[in-house]
């Protein structure tokens, strides 16, 4: 049977990956960054998983306003990356796994989210960034196995916390009832507290992030309590993406163990967290 | 109003609801037209005459030749479509970050390195 590892929550600000692109990791600016991904890089190379679920948003390269799905789920034999209009090179293709994908869409309906199957999907930076820093070597015959689930924060009404954190538990559910003997983990990305947008753009709250992270191992229902017109207030608009990390978090079922977590102010204009949480039962 | 009644406005921040999706929809699917070289080579090439294609108002159309962000999210942008547009002028996020907050590029960054160390 298919078996859930572990999670991993990860910022994935698009300076990231020009970051990664110019070797800057150990740069004063970026080094307090990425020395919070060493315990990670241990545990996926320990781990070996087979396959990542990587929830992320789309902004507005694969969709536009014109259709909107708030849960969509990758479906393809393989996904890449394009031009954004500016920042990242397009990359080496993602190798997906449609056989867990519509094992995934399948469940999911059936346990009542209604899901927008995607057979082509191209991924943006909010996908290939975690990518990057979750795999820097990436080896393409060798290269994990990936299904990007995306989900609707850029235009309101997005799904509510609660909703992500069900959705969690119901791919939980959909993985550990697929009969392949896969390892399998799920990434949760973006956030946390940023906004991009309007005269408070550069607003971070490093003591509501600080809380976020210190609750989401064993206590997620936290969040729960905040709308996401409160969590634009408490995180800014763009940090509302933190709600992606409850579907990650909501899938490894009730008991985790923290492994590692680090909280770095600036990347941009985001402060950047990033966590591991393994699954103990 | 897709926003529910009883949300607060919340200050110096725009929520990129239904009606804002609404009135931006034109100038958000110019924005989207950027991810092509293509086509920023025609906007910058003649600017006016891509912006009639999509039928950007006029108020819009203003706004883009002054790069006000601040004007264009008022008028229904949103701002990952909108940096597709500055980022053609080379403008990045913490460029247009410091524009809308009305502090320099090193005032803004100051700001950022200054929560970073509380």
């Amino acid at each position: 049977m298919a078996k859930l590892l572990g999670g991993i929550g990860s910022s994935h600000v698009p300076a990231i990956g020009n970051a990664i692109e110019q070797n800057l990791q150990q740069d004063p600016y970026w080094k307090p960054f990425f020395n919070g991904y060493e315990p990670i890089w241990e545990w996926l190379e320990e781990k070996k998983p087979d396959v990542a679920i990587l929830v992320y948003n789309d902004h507005g390269l694969n969709f536009f306003l014109d259709k909107m799905p708030t849960f969509a789920i990758g479906a393809a034999a393989e996904y890449q990356n394009s031009d954004e209009g500016w920042g990242l090179k397009p990359l080496e293709p993602f190798p997906g796994y449609p056989p867990l994908s519509w094992h995934l869409i399948n469940s999911l309906v059936n346990d009542e989210f209604d899901i927008t199957s995607c057979q082509e999907m191209l991924v943006d930076h909010g996908f290939t960034v975690p990518m990057s820093l979750m795999w820097p070597d990436r080896i393409p015959t060798e290269q994990i196995k990936v299904i990007p689930v995306c989900i609707n924060v850029v235009q309101s009404p997005f799904p509510t916390a609660n909703r992500c954190l069900r959705l969690g538990e119901a791919i939980g559910r959909a993985v550990e009832s697929y009969e392949e003997d896969l390892d399998v983990v799920i990434l949760g990305t973006g956030g946390l507290s940023h906004q991009l947008d309007g005269e408070r753009a550069g607003f971070t709250n490093r003591a509501f992030d600080t809380e976020f992270l210190e609750k989401l191992a064993n206590e997620p229902e936290w969040l729960l309590q905040y709308s996401n017109h409160q969590l634009a207030e408490l995180a800014g608009p763009q940090g509302v993406e933190m709600i992606m990390w409850l579907i990650m978090r909501g899938a490894l079922g009730e008991n985790v163990k923290e492994l590692s977590r680090n909280y770095h102010i600036p990347i941009s204009n985001t402060a950047a967290g990033v966590i591991l949480l393994e699954k103990t039962a | 109003m897709t926003q529910s009644p009883k949300d607060k406005p919340i200050p110096g921040t725009m929520i990129f609801d239904g009606d804002m999706a609404m009135k931006g929809y034109a100038l958000n699917k110019m924005c989207f037209s950027f991810n092509s070289a293509i086509n920023r080579d025609a906007f910058k090439a003649d600017e006016d005459t891509y912006c009639d294609q999509y039928g950007i108002t006029d108020a819009q159309r203003a706004a883009v030749k002054a790069r006000d962000v601040l004007e264009l999210l008022k008028l229904g942008g949103n701002i990952y479509y909108l940096a597709k547009l500055t980022g053609m002028f080379g403008l990045n996020m913490q460029d247009i970050g410091a524009q809308q907050s009305g502090v320099s590029l090193d005032d803004f960054k100051a700001k950022l390195l200054a929560a970073g160390e509380q």
